[in-house]
């Protein structure tokens, strides 16, 4: 055993534990290879069996031998994730890991050479407001309820600057400038970067979004993340599926803006980015071990460095100036053709930009990521304690523009833990009641399009470190030549329809078909008292 | 279910006309409740079509108060034609003091101001009584405004017209609107029941509306003094139409296209679709969702009817040149028009909007397919 060291641990005392059963292993060694963390290796054990014969001639005695298995190291860099890929590999299924039952000792530990933890996902806690909303306002006075399945529907919102209707008229009898507005589906795939994403999720993605567009005729856009766009998509028609997204790091609007005379198509809308719910007031994140050769490009950064977008936009001084300036040079880029909001973490500082915007005749939009919203890169004390839930801050940011009487003109988006217990229906309805105009989802993406194995118990969360098992979040060719672009495509299509034919199982009994049910609170109820006082709606028993 | 009548005519109707339609309607509503709203006024009134009339339920105490304030805001009473009941009233109707029709004369100095400014200044006066009436319950009024009277109460329809003899000869109007039931949706008061009445504008409805709370917090963020009340899910889209005609300057043909617009890929396919793409975008909130039949009265005095796709049981209207009847059903129209000319008869589909106007020669047509009008 050697000394002990502060931080020497025992298998005990890690999160996850490695059950392996000798019987039914075959010594392959799937699984020490396909390992992300290396936690286990091969194990050379010795034995002892114990030799007695019968009578007296022979005396009893030793016979060591050795044999052999896995072994689970217990340093805390090679500490096991819990992923579950040895099991996925194990023909016999000898091997599994769990969780442990007790707090683990781990986490003391997580600090070596003083650098915190940091690392992908989530923020580990499966608790949810969302998933306790009822929808109780079932239509039963009057004609028949709405069949789900045969009714015709209009799942369909806005995304832009939607002028008061007297200024829309004058505009309209006027030839004057009406700002441009996007009918989309209101579930929008929220941003995750081409660098935190593989180029495979990515193609995935873009292939199903084209997909639902042109085949199934669902207007759903995906928005790029701080990431930059690959050249052929800026150039190609599908680009008009496509949210780019600017943030503090201009990763990517090299290109970007030198694609601009290429252009087919104009984007769907930009995104600034001034904070995100995982990770909120800090910047982004992409560690160094994924910037290769390809994303160094697209990001037109050196390979191999950390890239920390700043938490501040550094150009601006104040989120009025950003407001103004951001807001208006993007614009200005295509012509004033294209919307632009901004999105924020979630904070109760929320109302304060609400109202910047609404003195902004630009801004096309708020989009608010709730701390639940996940991440490829963070350090874990942001994770776990920074932010603000999505359910109040969208309700009293709906409730603020009702107040000032501009609810539509500024139409409000929700992101950040929207189906993290698998609810994306009902958490997606819930916040539209409450007063989104639409939904962005990120980590349920991942999850039912590729696999991810994360969790709400800090399973996996490698998706930092280029290591991700599934291949969705690593650079490694090796990696993600796992995962399937056309697969990806396919599960994604296979979401968007179940989450469609939900949404109408919602809204059919509440006798909605032909506008998406915003602000419908009354349809809302909550069993716990304090949450149904905090976000005005009905209290039921 | 609520049941709803309403007709125009050449020659003064009583109110009776239209209560009787309610009636043989019976099976479709539950009786508990009747709203009139009459317009053009004949009998009695007809001399007064320009002189602010005011329409509510008071008592003895709310009768005090109302002289008080009439007097401090300088309107003198011209004529009256209240109902002071004498009987005790029908099982289940609250016995009242009074039930107000009284004609007012404008103070002298507001015979200079503009009509606007006159049509915002009665709204102001009916909301600031509805609001001293709310704190004792001594005042519910339903209206003040020029040639506009509206009866309320709880209770069977006709056994009110009874109890109230609202078959005197002196009550007359050539646009009489019915409905036969106290609102059910929400809680039960008179502010609930059906025709609302706004600046000109009435409605009444039938149905559901789903959307309705979205809707009402659109309306009262307008700023608009007379966007109150919503007891009752229907008074919204009285307060729609009033937006739409009075602030926004559009027709009712633009009504029609903000409650129940077209689909984005049917506007897509409209000769106006920029301008009714821009209208459903910036009016959105305003979407009805239904399902819903309303009937309405303009200030033209143009009856029309229009209702959205969700509505299983159209509407209907019919009658004969000079006497037109909307009905939630057809025996309404036999009960009040039994000689009518059936090839006048009709029922607004999912796009249309039907209307006759105060010339009352034809039923007219209007698609949600055909331009629309736009304010100049």
């Amino acid at each position: 055993m050697g000394i002990l060291h502060p931080s020497t641990l025992s298998v005990k005392d890690l999160h996850w534990l490695i059950l392996w059963d000798k019987d039914k292993c075959t010594l392959c060694g799937k699984c020490t290879a396909v390992c992300p963390v290396r936690a286990i290796e091969l194990g050379v054990h010795r034995k002892r069996i114990l030799n007695v014969p019968l009578g007296l001639e022979e005396k009893p005695g030793n016979v060591y031998g050795i044999y052999h298995g896995i072994r689970q190291k217990t340093d805390p860099i090679h500490a096991c994730v819990g992923c579950g890929m040895c099991n996925l590999v194990c023909p016999n299924d000898a091997i599994i890991p769990v969780h442990n039952e007790e707090i683990s000792k781990l986490r003391f530990h997580v600090d070596i050479d003083g650098e915190p933890r940091r690392r992908g996902g989530r923020r580990n806690s499966s608790e949810s407001v969302l998933d306790q909303a009822k929808f109780i306002r079932i239509s039963m006075l009057t004609d028949p309820a709405l069949d789900a399945a045969r009714h015709e529907f209009e799942l369909r919102t806005l995304l832009g600057r939607i002028l008061a209707p007297e200024d829309a008229l004058e505009a309209a009898r006027d030839n004057g400038w009406i700002p441009p507005v996007r009918e989309i589906y209101p579930l929008i795939i929220g941003s995750m970067s081409f660098g935190a994403l593989s180029p495979n999720m990515w193609e995935g993605l873009q292939m199903g979004v084209a997909y639902l567009n042109e085949e199934v005729g669902m207007p759903v856009r995906i928005c790029t993340g701080e990431g930059g766009c690959p050249p052929r998509l800026l150039k190609s028609r599908f680009l008009k599926y496509v949210i780019l997204q600017i943030a503090s790091g201009y990763f990517g609007w090299d290109e970007i803006i030198h694609a601009l005379p290429e252009m087919k198509e104009d984007p769907c809308a930009i995104e600034i980015k001034y904070g995100q719910g995982a990770k909120p007031g800090d910047g982004g994140l992409l560690m160094w071990h994924k910037v290769n050769q390809l994303i160094a490009a697209i990001r037109g950064v050196p390979t191999g460095v950390s890239l920390p977008s700043p938490p501040t936009h550094q150009t601006k001084y104040s989120i009025e100036e950003a407001v103004a300036k951001m807001i208006q040079s993007m614009y200005m880029a295509w012509g004033f053709r294209v919307p632009v909001y901004p999105k924020i973490s979630g904070t109760t500082t929320a109302l304060a930009v609400l109202n910047n915007l609404a003195r902004n005749p630009y801004a096309a939009g708020l989009s608010i990521d709730g701390e639940d919203g996940g991440t490829g890169a963070a350090y874990n004390v942001s994770m776990d304690h920074m932010g603000h839930p999505i359910a109040s801050n969208i309700r009293d940011a709906y409730l603020n523009l009702v107040k000032i009487g501009m609810q539509n003109e500024i139409p409000l988006f929700a992101g950040g833990g929207i189906g993290k217990n698998g609810n994306l229906a009902a958490n997606a309805a819930a916040l539209i009641m409450l007063g989104a105009s639409g939904i962005q989802v990120g980590k349920y993406i991942m999850q039912a399009a590729a696999g991810c194995l994360g969790s709400e118990s800090d399973r996996c969360n490698i998706c930092n470190i280029n290591l991700c098992p599934k291949g969705i979040t690593s650079q490694d060719p090796r990696l993600y030549r796992r995962l399937d672009p056309e697969d990806v495509a396919q599960r994604l299509v296979d979401v968007f329809l179940k989450f469609d034919s939900e949404l109408k199982k919602i809204m059919a009994p509440l006798g909605r078909s032909t506008s998406l049910p915003i602000g419908m609170s009354d349809a809302l109820g909550f069993a716990e008292y304090h949450v149904a006082e905090r976000l005005n709606v009905k209290h039921v028993v | 279910m609520c049941r709803l009548f309403a007709v125009t005519s050449d020659e003064p109707l009583s109110p009776m006309v239209a209560l009787r339609s309610l009636d043989v309607m019976k099976e479709g509503h539950d009786g508990s409740g009747v709203g009139l709203f009459m317009t053009d006024m004949g009998g009695e009134l007809e001399p007064f079509k320009n002189s602010p009339i005011l329409s509510g339920i008071f008592s003895q105490e709310g009768i005090k108060k109302l002289d008080q304030y009439m007097m401090s805001h300088g309107f003198l009473t011209k004529y009256k034609l209240s109902i002071r009941p004498s009987k005790e009233p029908p099982k289940g109707t609250p016995k009242r003091d009074i039930y107000l029709i009284r004609v007012y004369e404008y103070p002298y100095e507001w015979e200079s101001v503009e009509e606007a400014e006159i049509a915002n200044r009665l709204v102001q006066m009916r909301v600031q009584l509805r609001k001293l009436g709310e704190q004792d319950g001594s005042m519910v009024v339903f209206s003040f405004w020029p040639d506009v009277v509206m009866i309320k109460e709880v209770g069977d329809p006709m056994e009110i017209a009874q109890y109230l003899g609202l078959d005197r000869r002196g009550l007359q109007a050539r646009i009489i609107m019915a409905q036969g039931r106290q609102n059910t949706n929400y809680a039960i008061t008179l502010y609930a029941c059906h025709p609302f009445f706004l600046q000109g504008v009435a409605s009444m409805t039938n149905g559901e509306n789903t959307a309705f709370v979205p809707i009402r917090e659109f309306l009262t963020s307008r700023n608009q003094p007379g966007y109150l009340g919503y007891q009752s899910d229907s008074e919204v889209f009285t307060h729609i139409l009033h937006y739409t005609i009075t602030k926004l300057g559009l027709g009712i043909d633009a009504y029609k296209h903000i409650i129940t617009p077209l689909k984005d890929h049917e506007i897509g396919r409209h000769p106006d679709g920029s301008f009714l793409k821009t209208l459903k975008h910036s009016l959105r909130p305003l979407i009805i969702d239904g399902p819903n039949c309303v009937i309405g009265c303009l200030p033209n005095k143009t009856l029309f009817m229009a209702q959205d796709s969700k509505k299983l049981r159209p509407g209907v209207v019919g009658g004969k040149p000079g006497m037109f009847a909307f009905s939630s059903e057809m025996c309404g129209i036999d009960e009040a028009i039994p000689y009518r000319e059936k090839n006048y008869d009709a029922q607004p589909m999912k796009y249309d909007t039907i209307y006759v106007d105060s010339g009352r020669m034809e039923v007219k047509r209007r698609s949600q397919w055909e331009s629309c009008t736009r304010p100049l």
